[in-house]
């Protein structure tokens, strides 16, 4: 009997530590030390190292809790009952010992309050039938326990299943909060956005007196002595299941001090629409060429090319718009983009400008109809030369009125070529060379401007660079670029003379979240027949969430 | 010539569902470990890619356009999260423009979900050098996370290819016995070796040392993606000699002068190894994977010993 009895409590023992093992084990504790678990068939063990996602987490929990209270409740039932067949058990017992040892101890008067049980006869076949009775139920709670066991078994498979396939990302809970512990509003993977900043700057010294007349970026190197180029907050996420958000707020403090803010990017990327159709919203840099959607700190040298900063404006191409990108069902990658976007502002420099081109005074302008927008299409499509060598090829065309007379347009085409090697046993990203070029042309329709005393004229231009980065070891890459710009009629500085480029510069990267750069400017200005030399020293700072790389 | 036209165009569309019917699931992994589990648990019902090279550092991984194709045409994308793809992987998602693939959908699955994950970080200072934030994501190179990662796979491909469920059972339940068995075939040759204090250069191998009870006192970088300084390499060599460490595990891809350099001065001996299945020839699936590992560390171990 005593064994029988021990038997269950173990067996209750078993079954409620096992709920309260998982139930405290589910959540992942700091140390997650196991022993090796069996993944296909493993039930208490599997589950203590599943991790789930908060419902989830809840929801498992409701259910364990209802369990344990049945459980404690069968417990407590049972162990009423046990004490009454205990107290049963001693008080039969005590009679059969008395009746047999009835003869050799003689009964003694003073035991008289237990006299009263001497009244019940003891016969064996009571005996034996009260013996029957608990065997049964032994064996109906051993069953019924069983019952329980599986019910439960089955339900934590079940749960392990769907924890085993639900699709949200691991989120490490540390145990529960306390008072005590930091809030942390926006750590990665734990918050709805990303939000990293960037710091650009740039020491320059140069045989130009004006940098700005020699630079062509409004991100560049501005003057003598110290430039902040370019201090950026981005802002990223997922918008809803549908779409992704983006934005880039620029802080720049000018040559004379003043600090302004300019909203570079934002918008937003579709992220699964029929037909291999991504369509993106909001004022954005214009897909056109390889260079022009990237942000200055991703830029390969210390300021941009002559041509990107004469055809597509000193702060690149972009406005507000939308853009519908195409990707072709084909075994290569193979996508058209079709932009349109407002032709005005200094953003579209090439087009409706403020301040016209070729010596001209803008004339009002505004949007009569549809052909009064910027349309930018592109072509570009990849393929893998070699298991370690990448090409990625384009065509651009940008079309739209420009402000030097009503119904004058201005078209910019391109090619551009991005060439990349990267050895297969790279560590860090090291070693890789890469070969980026573009060349672009302009056709400009200037329109007459008779204060001035220029007539309607198409002016053809055209500009190239060609730029070669070497990573050679790790954290090191060297570059060599060459740039060439033809001269711009009515041009007054070298910002629209003829003229070509070579930047030699190396940078190191402590890591992937600074860089030093040096770099020297030969610059030749044949509009002027005059050379100039620069040296710019940059560097950069990224603080918060690692953004993705493009190719 | 009309009927011609007609056959054609009704051949044209029996081939192209025929063609579905038996099409097979096309799965991109990450890595080529999450890929070569993927292998064997669909094996020739499923179609799989690898984004990162085997022999390449998976943290920096070129995004090309060819893994956009890839993603567009995927069923299923496996992940292995804790970030170890951050720096790759949204891009090539965002332009792959798959409803299947994004996140809460049957087609995405996250391989650390279910793993215990080690070297979580209590707090984020990138003073400390790269540290991943959700933990140290080179979960695949203990065997028995590898078995975790299979029956999520398996749940998964049930899922987005319900016809074929019991073959990718039966295909689990083989892998997992197959996996079983060698696993304590491993276990009983390291066994001798338990708890040999080692020296890596990355924090690459603490799953691997955890389970093959190997003791990592110190890695080459001072701190994760910081490569080694002369300060630190100073402090490792008397370190190394105090401690009797004899093997410095590097992975592939690593710089091996520092290393050697390292390895001279203490009489260690440096073992480099792949860390993802097809780094070499004879890796190339998970089990012959660990088969290598295992062989390179003990004959090493017992070259010294």
């Amino acid at each position: 009997m005593k064994l029988f009895s021990c038997v269950l409590l173990v067996c209750i023992f078993f079954v409620e530590s096992s709920v309260s093992f998982v139930y405290s084990e589910i959540i992942p504790t700091a140390d997650k030390d196991s022993q090796p678990t069996d993944a296909v068939e493993g039930t208490e063990e599997g589950a203590k190292e599943i991790r789930i996602n908060k419902d989830e987490f809840e929801e498992i929990v409701e259910q364990l809790q209802g369990m344990k209270e049945l459980l404690l409740n069968m417990k407590q039932d049972y162990e009423n009952r046990l004490k009454e067949m205990q107290e049963k058990i001693a008080a039969l017992e005590k009679e059969r010992t008395q009746t047999t040892d009835i003869v050799s101890q003689p009964a003694s008067t003073t035991e008289a309050p237990i006299a009263g049980i001497e009244d019940i006869p003891m016969k064996k076949e009571e005996y034996d039938t009260v013996v029957e009775k608990l065997q049964k139920m032994e064996s109906d709670y051993d069953s019924r326990l069983k019952e329980i066991q599986e019910t439960y078994d089955s339900r934590l498979e079940e749960m392990q299943q769907k924890v085993a396939v639900a699709p949200q990302p691991a989120s490490p809970e540390t145990g529960t909060w306390s008072p005590e512990q930091p809030i942390t509003l926006l750590s990665m993977g734990k918050s709805y956005m990303n939000i990293s900043f960037n710091g650009l700057f740039a020491a320059a010294g140069s045989t130009a007196e004006d940098l700005e007349t020699l630079e062509t970026g409004g991100h560049d190197p501005n003057q003598r002595g110290f430039t902040v180029q370019n201090l950026e907050t981005t802002f990223e996420g997922a918008v809803d299941p549908y779409f992704k958000g983006q934005a880039n707020i620029i802080f720049q403090i000018d040559k004379d001090g003043e600090s302004f803010l300019e909203v570079e990017e934002a918008f937003l990327t579709s992220m699964s629409l029929p037909l291999n159709l991504q369509v993106k919203a909001g004022t954005f840099f214009t897909e056109f060429g390889r260079l022009n959607p990237f942000h200055p700190h991703a830029w390969d040298f210390a300021d941009q090319p002559l041509v990107n900063g004469r055809f597509l404006g000193p702060d690149g191409l972009r406005n507000p718009g939308v853009r519908l990108s195409w990707l072709a069902p084909t075994s290569n990658y193979t996508e058209l983009f079709f932009t349109v976007q407002d032709s005005q502002g200094e953003t579209a420099h090439s087009f409706r400008n403020e301040e016209a081109l070729f010596g001209r005074d803008a004339v009002e302008t505004r949007v009569r109809a549809m052909e009064d927008m910027l349309y930018t299409p592109r072509i570009t499509t990849s393929f893998e030369v070699t298991d370690e060598t990448t090409v990625l090829l384009g065509a651009s065309a940008a079309f739209g009125p420009n402000s030097t007379g009503r119904d004058k347009d201005t078209l910019i085409y391109g090619l551009d070529m991005f060439w990349k090697w990267k050895s297969s046993y790279a560590s860090g990203g090291f070693p890789f060379v890469t070969w980026q070029t573009e060349v672009m042309g302009r056709r400009f329709e200037a329109g007459e401007d008779v204060n001035a005393g220029l007539s309607d004229e198409v002016m053809h231009n055209w500009g190239t660079y060609s730029q070669i980065a070497w990573g050679f070891k790790k954290r090191w890459v060297a570059g060599l670029r060459g740039d060439y710009v033809d001269g711009e009629e009515e041009a007054v500085d070298p910002l629209g003379f003829e003229r070509w480029r070579v930047s030699p510069n190396l940078t190191f990267y402590p890591s992937e979240f600074s860089k030093i750069r040096l770099q020297y400017n030969y610059d030749d200005i044949l509009g002027s027949d005059s050379t100039e030399h620069s040296v710019f020293l940059q560097f950069e700072f990224l603080l918060g969430s690692h953004g993705a790389h493009k190719f | 010539m009309k009927i011609k036209y007609q056959l054609f165009l009704f051949l044209l569309f029996v081939i192209s569902c025929t063609s579905t019917a038996y099409a097979k699931l096309h799965i991109v992994a990450t890595t080529p470990d999450l890929g070569a589990i993927a292998r064997e648990i669909g094996k020739d019902k499923v179609e799989v890619t690898s984004i990162a090279k085997p022999t390449e550092d998976p943290h920096f991984v070129d995004a090309k356009p060819s893994f956009i194709v890839k993603l567009n045409k995927a069923d299923m994308l496996i992940d292995g999260g804790l970030h170890l793809e951050i720096g790759w992987l949204p891009n090539l998602v965002t332009g792959a423009r798959n409803q299947k693939i994004l996140p809460g959908n049957s087609g995405y699955l996250v391989a650390s979900a279910g793993i215990p994950v080690l070297e979580t970080p209590t707090s984020l200072d990138r003073a400390m050098g790269d540290v991943h934030p959700l933990g140290n994501p080179h979960f695949m190179l203990d065997p028995s996370n590898g078995k975790i990662v299979a029956t999520q796979i398996c749940n998964r491909l049930c899922q987005n290819d319900a016809a074929n469920c019991d073959y990718y059972k039966d295909n689990l339940k083989d892998f997992v016995t197959r996996l079983d068995q060698k696993l304590s075939a491993w276990q009983k040759m390291t066994e001798p070796f338990r708890g040999t204090k080692i020296v890596t250069y990355h924090k690459t191998f603490p799953y691997f040392a955890k389970r093959f009870n190997l003791n990592v006192v110190e890695t080459l970088e001072p701190k994760p993606g910081i490569p080694p300084s002369p300060a630190h390499i100073n402090h490792i060599i008397p370190m190394m000699k105090n401690e009797g460490v004899k093997l410095i595990l590097i992975e592939q891809f690593r710089e091996r002068k520092i290393p050697e350099f390292v390895a001279a001065q203490t009489g260690a001996k440096v073992v480099i190894l792949p860390i993802m299945v097809g780094g070499l020839k004879e890796t190339d699936d998970y089990l012959t994977f660990f088969d290598y590992t295992i062989n390179q560390i003990v004959s090493a171990l017992n070259a010294k010993s």
